[in-house]
């Protein structure tokens, strides 16, 4: 065992772990951070309008907008995520001006998830019972504040849990997009260790990665469970913080 | 004033369209607690949605205080909704929202303070009971409690007039009693006009003054509960009002009387104690009635004997019990 680590090109790769993975760390997080806030910024309106705007939804829109923007979202979900980043490329070039790096691949990580976004969000949007949407517009509720006051806060457990699932997809493309350019994990794996078989390196990374995923997996279930109204006598910091000293009063 | 005129349903279908209100025509007069009974399936909740344009009706009017919404725009339209308070079978409340949130919505939506709506959110919590349930989650209360809580929403915004579609159905017996007294007492109180759906004849009779009996889409008669009750006019209300299984056609000719158990104690008491308190044996024509934890519900059809002065001890007894209700059966064989 310790022979392992005495070896020189062992403890080199070590020491390139432990100088390169915080900065590695910072730019992977950084990529998921900005590019699934991007991926939400259109997925989530997306996925109210598929919910909101369908034939029985409580905002009808014609059918012909429904199926384009329906279509669209198959075509994109369809592609190979790689595949999809590498062709908006240059898209990537025209509005953040490289294709290169942690910026460069922003722009094809949203492309290659707002519509996996889109998709996850009308699942939890449809989970909402109807007759509460129909008692806020029985209460006045134009479209707008039914979405923006019951369909959303309502579903918040359940986008909540679909936002872990896309957030830690969205890890995974970017760590993929190693391959063409991206920053971060990804690329020390993929691009640093694999093409100079320096095979420390790459299995660290790679627990690193696996670290990152749980510990997000973690936060983000225990955040939906929070939010969680639904279900009592689940999640301890619920009956703690909200009843009892409220009850005194 | 309700009044709903030559209102038709179509809702399409692969086959064409299915009718499911045909020109409904009813007025329901300011302060009436009107019941619309008929069975699953006849078009109540199509009817009640129709009131305040949750559903389009396909032809005719519903004109509110002389208005027709149908005429109106959507911004008109929804103004007037406010005024118009709705409480449902599964209560649909927001379940990620407080009791007290709960109350506070509709006030939202209309832009009142936030000061003020909680302040009148717990005046209302109290109205119906609840007064320490404010800060506790729907998903924490009983169904009582959460129909409640749904009735202060509804009470809100000082609504003109209250729909309740089925309120009482997802409840059991003497929750549904306490609900519809307090329903009841609302009425009285504030003088809200209310529309009451139901399957249940009882509910009808526990509450309302005014009903109509739906059947297929199609409004069978109106009256006042006394009226229908005593004397339905139609196979439809004689279907709701009478005890299953009992045909008309087989009742003697006079002396029949009918009685609806609203929770009282249970009815073999009532005929023992009718005999040995008057001496008065009466005939049990047909009877649907249930013994729930002691008390009864139900009616039952009752031949009273052919002595004038006998059959008057009798009536004076049973109009005497709490929570009994009764009223004679007129002749069909004419
Ligand atoms: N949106 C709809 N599309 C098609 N048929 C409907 C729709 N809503 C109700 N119906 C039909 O109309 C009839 C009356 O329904 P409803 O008003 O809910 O009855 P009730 O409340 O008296 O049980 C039923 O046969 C039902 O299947
Ligand atoms: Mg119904």
């Amino acid at each position: 065992m310790l022979e392992f680590f005495n070896d020189p090109k062992v403890a080199e790769q070590l020491g390139y772990l432990v100088k390169h993975v915080p900065f590695a760390v910072w730019e992977t997080v950084y990529t998921t951070v900005v590019a699934s806030l991007f991926a939400y910024l259109i997925g989530l309106p997306l996925g109210v309008l598929l919910v909101v705007g369908a034939k029985d939804g409580i905002h009808p829109l014609p059918l012909p907008l429904m199926q384009a923007v329906n279509t669209v979202i198959n075509l994109l979900r369809s592609m190979p995520f790689l595949i999809l980043m590498v062709l908006v490329m240059p898209l990537s070039r025209v509005i953040v001006g490289t294709t290169i790096g942690t910026v460069g691949i922003l722009v094809p990580l949203t492309v290659a998830s707002f519509p996996f976004v889109a998709r996850l969000a009308e699942g939890s949007l449809r989970e909402m019972d109807r007759g509460v949407l129909e008692a806020a517009q029985a209460m006045g509720c134009s479209t707008f504040q039914v979405v923006w006051k019951v369909l959303l806060p309502e579903s918040l457990p359940s986008l909540l849990s679909g936002f872990t699932t896309a957030f830690v997809t969205i890890l995974g493309y970017g760590a993929m997009s190693g391959f063409i350019g991206g920053g971060g994990l990804g690329s020390m794996s993929l691009q640093y260790a694999w093409n100079n078989r320096k095979m420390v390196v790459l299995y660290g990374a790679v627990i690193v990665l696996v670290i990152l995923v749980q510990i997000f997996q973690s936060i983000g279930s225990h955040l939906s469970v929070r939010a969680d109204r639904r279900v009592t006598g689940r999640g301890g910091a619920r009956g703690s913080r909200k009843q009892q000293p409220r009850q005194e009063k | 004033m309700i009044e709903l005129k030559h209102v038709s349903k179509v809702f399409p279908t692969a086959e064409g369209g299915f009718h499911a209100l045909k020109d409904v025509s009813l007025t329901i007069g300011d302060g009436d607690i009107y019941g619309i009974v008929g069975m699953s399936g006849a078009g109540k909740s199509t009817l009640v949605r129709c009131i305040n344009l949750l559903e389009r009706p396909t032809s005719g009017q519903v004109v509110i205080d002389g208005a027709d919404l149908c005429a109106m725009g959507q911004k008109e339209l929804i103004a007037q909704r406010r005024s118009i308070s709705m409480i449902f079978q599964q209560f649909n409340l927001l379940m990620q929202r407080t009791c007290l949130k709960n109350i506070c919505f509709p006030m939202e939506i209309a832009r009142i303070k936030r000061a003020d709506a909680e302040k009148r959110a717990r005046e209302l919590l109290e109205i119906v009971g609840l007064p320490d349930k404010a800060d506790a989650y729907p998903a924490q209360l009983s169904g009582g409690q959460k129909q409640r809580v749904a009735i202060a929403r509804a009470l809100a915004c000082d609504p003109k007039i209250l729909l309740c579609d089925e309120a009482t159905s997802a409840l059991d017996p003497k929750t549904t009693r306490d609900i519809l007294r307090l329903i009841k007492d609302i009425n009285g109180r504030l003088g809200i006009t209310v529309v009451v759906i139901t399957h249940e004849m009882a509910v009808v009779e526990e509450i309302c003054t005014h009903v109509a009996i739906l059947d297929h889409g199609r409004v069978m008669e109106t009256g006042t509960v006394e009226q229908v009750f005593s004397s339905p006019q139609t196979e439809a209300g004689r279907r709701l009002v009478y005890p299953d299984g009992v045909r008309i056609e087989q009742l003697p000719a006079a002396n029949v009387i009918r009685i609806a158990f609203n929770g009282g104690s249970s009815y073999e008491p009532l005929i023992a104690s009718l005999a040995i308190d008057c001496g008065v044996k009466v005939n049990i024509l047909g009877a649907d009635t249930r013994n729930v934890n002691g008390q009864a519900f139900g009616t039952m059809l009752l031949g009273l004997p052919e002595d004038a002065g006998e059959a008057a001890k009798a009536v004076a007894y049973i109009k005497n019990q709490p929570n009994v209700t009764m009223e004679e059966v007129r002749d069909y064989h004419a």
